[in-house]
């Protein structure tokens, strides 16, 4: 394949980051936003074309046989660690260990090359409508860029260092995007928070990654996940602390995975993450940037596949997740929190469903698990971006997140209502969203594992449909506040305000094209593009799973309805009958509050404040003594530069006869 | 006698060819014509630059029984220097048109073009002699280039001190290598590495001092440094940058060659701890006196010392990756080097000041002079991500590559705290020039286009060597 276009794909974005940041300043808004969106939709052109023409040219450059390659399109050296290994012919023996920039097309990177530029255009577009007049424009387009721009080189990366420099780019690209509205203090300690968690997590990635190339003395993924039987040898069994080193290094990397994933116990930052603008938690938080975890796993997979006990970790790690956020989303008042913790359930499901595809080495049903967890990622990134817009649409015309704010909206905003209700009925797994198709496969998957897991999922996807109708219900049905009494207030306190009303036409495009997308993606035959070892995969969906799940979705929904659809007090009722549950549900179990503890009481009082005397003290002791040696040796030699050059001759002479000195006792 | 030979020496030759053009040209031209010295010699310059990175330029061969050779690497190592002359080319196009310089300019090019014609022969002779003819002609006409400003009294000092030294030097050498020669009956180099032996003893131990304190001149290694200061504070600009860039990157390959290929087989035996201990002094007092200048060329002269040192840890470690490491780290020192003359020169020129404190508050008058003197000053510290930290990097590595004993660990040890000392200095430069204020500053000037597109080089280098590792790869795959 022609390498113009991958670089392309790569180069405009970068090229919108740099020249909106560092001409934006000059551009009125109107212009950057457009430049900005111009620029993503060529990306997304070509991306749509690279893709297609990896699924579709039957070119032999992509298919082997029956079979779909994993296809380097280009693969640069860009800092070479060892040299290679040449032996006398001058033929290569051993490849060094060197860190390549490159561009790797397979099932996997071609998906998220439709996912993420997708959802990045739909976002800049919605963007031009929802940050109209926000100071600071320009910015957040050239940071959108910049996200954009990292997260397609993390999906092409050909080796796991490209991939974390990109996992640290889309880091600070989500640092920077959070911290956007950077005069608030809740958003600056929301993209502190974010970083520092997120950065936490990659530490353990970080010594994964070194303990991996340090046994297999490479770094790209193609010789690893082709021939993983090699990398076993490589590691030669070594054990350490009663696991295996291969176990430890997966683990290690699973937990970058786990903090960009915001899997427990390294979720506190996303729901916190909302505190950037709406597009921006639609983009990252929910679709592309957060789904990175999965996507690490789904590209080693073939490692994972070696180790049950690292698979198993994820299972647990995943499901464990699912539970706990579900059980949140049911008792927040904020939507946008309810929908991030939907977001960490969600993909929760992937990696359950990623955990479960693989049993003794061998894939179960030829890798059912991973292909569903491909397939959810895909409608997920679909559904979740379409809840967040409409809810940014929603926060729009109210000014407020909170649902006790809001209600009986269907009537002013109809377009905005239709589409959340695609996404809600989408997320719940109703037949024919798309949410149907992938969740039931992933609980196959989870049957064909374990029916442990199976009931276990089961009751997580019902938990789903119940939270995501309550927030629907109490929406845009419920009661009615006096929205009318609201706008008066507000303009006796000479604020601007208006009753609700839908939003402008660079909003609800989006809107629409992805409740359309949403609607109909569970059709695209998905089994054919994406599977775990290229071969074509027979969708069928299993009638008895999928009649359970929908009974299951159905019942959930009709309980919310019963629950939400008209005011009563049943709901508070319920509330009462167990207070401390929902108290504790309604505070996300505690997990700030025990993080905070263990923080602030053991790891700053215990361990910090120390070593912060240690530093103070003693490091900064040796230091300003270093520099005092410095100097005073600095002061104490100046006259060796006299200015005379009789003196300059007697010390190159000294020198002379000091080094054959040096030079006799060594030879001697 | 077989002429042929003679195309051995394509660069050479090419370098000669420039220079007799621009000579007969100067000479012949009227006074209104000579204007055009310098953009003559700029393109002259250019051609022969580029003409250097076709692949036949250096093709592997030998001449004259075996005196000279050139191989692709010693054809890199030109092309390294020929890019730095031509900057420093440009740079002193302003400089050689001033008043008092006007006259003369003619001289001022052809002079460098000889200098740079004695460094080739350096970079590539296999016999003593050979050698020899080529470090005199590269070291007499800078006496002259030193002593270029007429009118200016420390021209003149610098002049009389830096042939006085020259001249010591030399004679310190010439008598080191007679030892040799007494020692192994030949000059060839490779004559000498077949035959040398430690077993020689005590003349040999002499002999290898002397050579080495003959190159410890050239390259300013403590404590052969202590012409440099005064040398290059009073010489004017560009020829400081000159001396400080590529006399001193020619001469520093050339005595990779010489200790690797002539003295290889007493790398363990002896020049492995001479080298350690010029290294560590080298380093240390280049910094401890560049703390405490005020004027920025002699600051320059004591960073440049200790820069120095660094680029003999590439030589330090005795592998082939010392070659390319030595190589790049000259090629990022000639961009970040004269980058900071660069900027000195243009304020030289435009207001006549050089100490320290007239930078303060640079950045308020002159953002962008400030902003390359910054790229200039993190590039020599070494800051990721601009070119000199890979630099260093690479240096570093390939110290640590070979035997990887624990002393060399210790002595990379040294040098990285030394990088923490030579941060404060270079920062310093930083400090004044955006955080100080003044209430005299530079005045806000556009300086001359030639000035201009010469920073716009050595900015593109600071920060492309940085980010392109294609150079570093090809400097690899040249040597291996």
């Amino acid at each position: 394949m022609d390498i113009t276009i991958p670089v392309l794909i790569l180069a405009i974005p970068l090229f919108m980051f740099l020249l909106l940041g560092l001409a934006g300043v000059k551009m009125s808004h109107k212009l950057a936003g457009i430049l900005g969106t111009l620029g993503m939709g060529t990306v997304l052109v070509l991306s749509y074309f690279t893709a297609f023409t990896y699924w579709f040219s039957g070119s032999p450059d992509f298919i082997a046989g029956t079979d779909r390659l994993q296809f380097t399109v280009f693969n640069q050296t860009w800092l070479q660690f060892t040299p290679d290994v040449f032996n006398e012919a001058g033929e290569l023996v051993k490849n060094g260990l060197a860190i390549k920039l490159g561009f790797l097309l397979d099932p996997i990177s071609a998906l998220m090359l439709i996912v993420i530029p997708t959802i990045s255009f739909m976002v800049h577009l919605y963007s031009l409508g929802y940050m109209k007049g926000e100071k600071g424009f320009q910015r957040y387009y050239a940071f959108l860029s910049l996200f954009s721009f990292s997260m397609l080189g993390l999906v092409v990366a050909t080796n796991i260092f490209q991939m974390y420099i990109f996992w640290e780019l889309v880091g600070a690209s989500s640092f920077l995007l959070i911290g956007f509205f950077y005069t608030l203090p809740s958003a600056v300690a929301a993209c502190k928070k974010a970083f520092i968690v997120t950065r936490f997590a990659d530490l353990g990635f970080l010594i994964g990654i070194l303990v991996l190339s340090f046994y297999t003395n490479q770094l790209d993924f193609l010789p690893m996940t082709q021939n993983p039987s090699q990398v076993l040898a490589d590691f030669g069994g070594a054990t350490f602390m009663g696991a295996s080193v291969l176990t430890w290094a997966l683990v290690l990397i699973f937990t970058g995975g786990m903090g960009k994933s915001a899997m427990l116990p390294l979720h506190i930052w996303l729901p916190d993450a909302m505190e950037g603008p709406t597009p921006v938690s639609a983009l990252i938080h929910a679709a592309t940037m957060v789904v990175a975890g999965v996507y690490l796993v789904a590209r080693l997979f073939p490692l994972y596949m070696l180790e049950d006990a690292a698979l198993t970790f994820i299972t647990v790690v995943g499901a464990v997740t699912a539970f706990y956020a579900a059980c949140v989303a049911c008792a927040q008042i904020d939507i946008k929190r309810i929908l991030a913790f939907s977001t960490i359930s969600q993909i929760a499901f992937m990696m359950v469903s990623l955990g479960v595809a693989s049993k003794h080495g061998e894939a179960i049903h030829e890798g059912l698990g991973y292909m569903a967890s491909m397939f959810h990622l895909f409608t997920h990134a679909m559904f979740k971006a379409l809840l967040f817009l409409g809810a940014g649409s929603l926060i729009h015309a109210v000014h407020s997140n909170n649902y006790t704010a809001m209600g009986g909206l269907r009537k002013y905003m109809p377009i905005t209502h239709i589409t959340f209700l695609f996404g809600c009925l989408a997320i719940a797994g109703i037949w024919p969203w798309a949410g149907f198709f992938s969740k039931d496969e992933i609980l196959s998957a989870c049957y064909a594992n374990s029916p442990f897991w199976g009931v276990w999922m089961t009751v997580v996807a019902g938990m789903t449909a119940f939270y995501m109708f309550r927030m629907y219900f109490l929406i845009f049905w419920w009661d009615e506040p006096d929205y009318a009494a609201r706008v008066k207030e507000q303009e006796a306190h000479g604020h601007h305000a208006s009753m609700p009303h839908e939003s402008p036409l660079t909003m609800t495009i989006p809107l629409i094209f992805l409740a359309i997308v949403s609607f109909c993606c569970g059709w695209i035959p998905f089994g054919k593009l994406v599977t775990f070892d290229g071969h074509e995969y027979h969708i069928h969906i299993d009638w008895s799973i999928a009649t359970m799940s929908l009974v299951v979705a159905a019942a959930s929904i009709a309980f919310a309805a019963f629950l939400y659809m008209k005011k009563n007090d049943r709901p508070a009722r319920m509330a009462d009958s167990c207070r401390w549950l929902w108290t504790a549900a309604n505070r996300r179990f505690y997990w700030d509050e025990i993080y905070l503890f263990i923080t602030r009481r053991i790891i700053f009082d215990g361990i910090c404040k120390p070593i912060a005397w240690f530093d103070r003290h003693i490091i900064d002791g040796t230091m300003d003594g270093l520099a005092y040696v410095t100097n005073s040796l600095s002061v104490a030699i100046k006259g060796l530069q006299s200015g005379k050059v009789q003196m300059y001759i007697w010390w190159y002479l000294i020198g002379a006869i000091l080094l054959g000195l040096i030079t006799a006792v060594c030879i001697l | 006698m077989d002429y042929s030979q003679f195309l051995a020496m394509k660069q050479e030759i090419g370098l000669l060819v420039v220079f007799l053009l621009i000579f007969l040209y100067d000479t012949f031209s009227t006074p209104k014509g000579s204007r055009h010295v310098p953009a003559l010699s700029i393109v002259l310059m250019g051609i022969l630059t580029i003409a250097g990175f076709c692949p036949h330029a250096s093709a592997t061969s030998e001449a004259f029984s075996g005196m000279y050779a050139t191989s692709p690497v010693m054809g890199a190592i030109k092309n390294i220097l020929n890019v730095g002359v031509l900057i420093i080319f440009i740079q002193a196009v302003k400089w050689a048109n001033s008043e008092f310089v006007a006259i003369r300019r003619g001289e001022f090019y052809e002079l460098i073009l000889l200098t740079l014609f004695g460094m080739y022969l350096m970079i590539s002779s296999r016999h003593f002699l050979m050698f020899i003819i080529g470090l005199e002609t590269a070291s007499l006409p800078l006496c002259a280039l030193v002593a270029f400003d007429k009118n200016r009294y420390e021209s003149h000092e610098a002049a009389i001190k830096y042939v006085l030294t020259a001249v010591f030097s030399s004679a310190i050498l010439l008598m080191g290598l007679s030892f040799v020669y007494g020692l192994c009956g030949t000059l060839y180099y490779d004559g000498i590495a077949s035959i040398c032996r430690s077993e020689f003893g005590v003349m040999m131990a002499v002999a290898l001092a002397f050579v080495m304190a003959g190159f410890g001149f050239k390259i300013s290694l403590v404590p052969f440094h202590l012409w440099t200061a005064d040398v290059y504070q009073g010489a004017p600009t560009p020829v400081t940058s000159y001396l400080s860039v590529i006399s001193k990157g020619s001469a520093a390959f050339a005595f990779l060659v010489v200790l690797t290929q002539v003295f290889g087989s007493l790398y363990a035996d002896a020049w492995e701890w001479m080298l350690y201990a010029l290294i560590i002094l080298t380093i240390t007092v280049g910094n401890l006196f560049a703390m405490r200048q005020i004027n920025m060329k002699r600051f320059l002269a004591f960073s440049s010392i200790s820069q120095a040192g660094y680029i003999m840890l590439a030589i330090m470690g005795d592998n082939p990756m010392g070659w390319s490491a030595l190589m790049f780290y000259i090629l990022v020192y000639v961009f970040s080097n004269l980058a900071a003359f660069g900027v000195i020169g243009a304020i030289e020129n435009a207001t006549g000041r050089v100490e320290m404190t007239d930078y303060n508050g640079l950045y308020k008058t002159n953002p962008r002079l400030a902003f390359t003197m910054m790229l200039a000053m993190f590039s020599l510290a070494g800051i990721p991500p601009f070119a000199g930290f890979f630099s260093k990097f690479f240096v570093f590595t390939s110290a640590l590559n070979g035997t990887g004993s624990a002393a060399l660990y210790v002595l990379v040890l040294i040098a990285l705290i030394n990088t923490i000392i030579s941060l404060y200095y270079y920062l310093l430069v930083v400090k004044a020039m955006f955080i100080n204020d003044s209430e005299n500053p530079v005045a806000t000037f556009r300086s001359a286009c030639s000035e201009r597109v010469a920073m716009w080089v050595c900015v593109a280098g600071i920060i492309g060597l940085g980010i392109v590792s294609y150079v570093y790869n090809y400097l690899l795959n040249v040597v291996y």
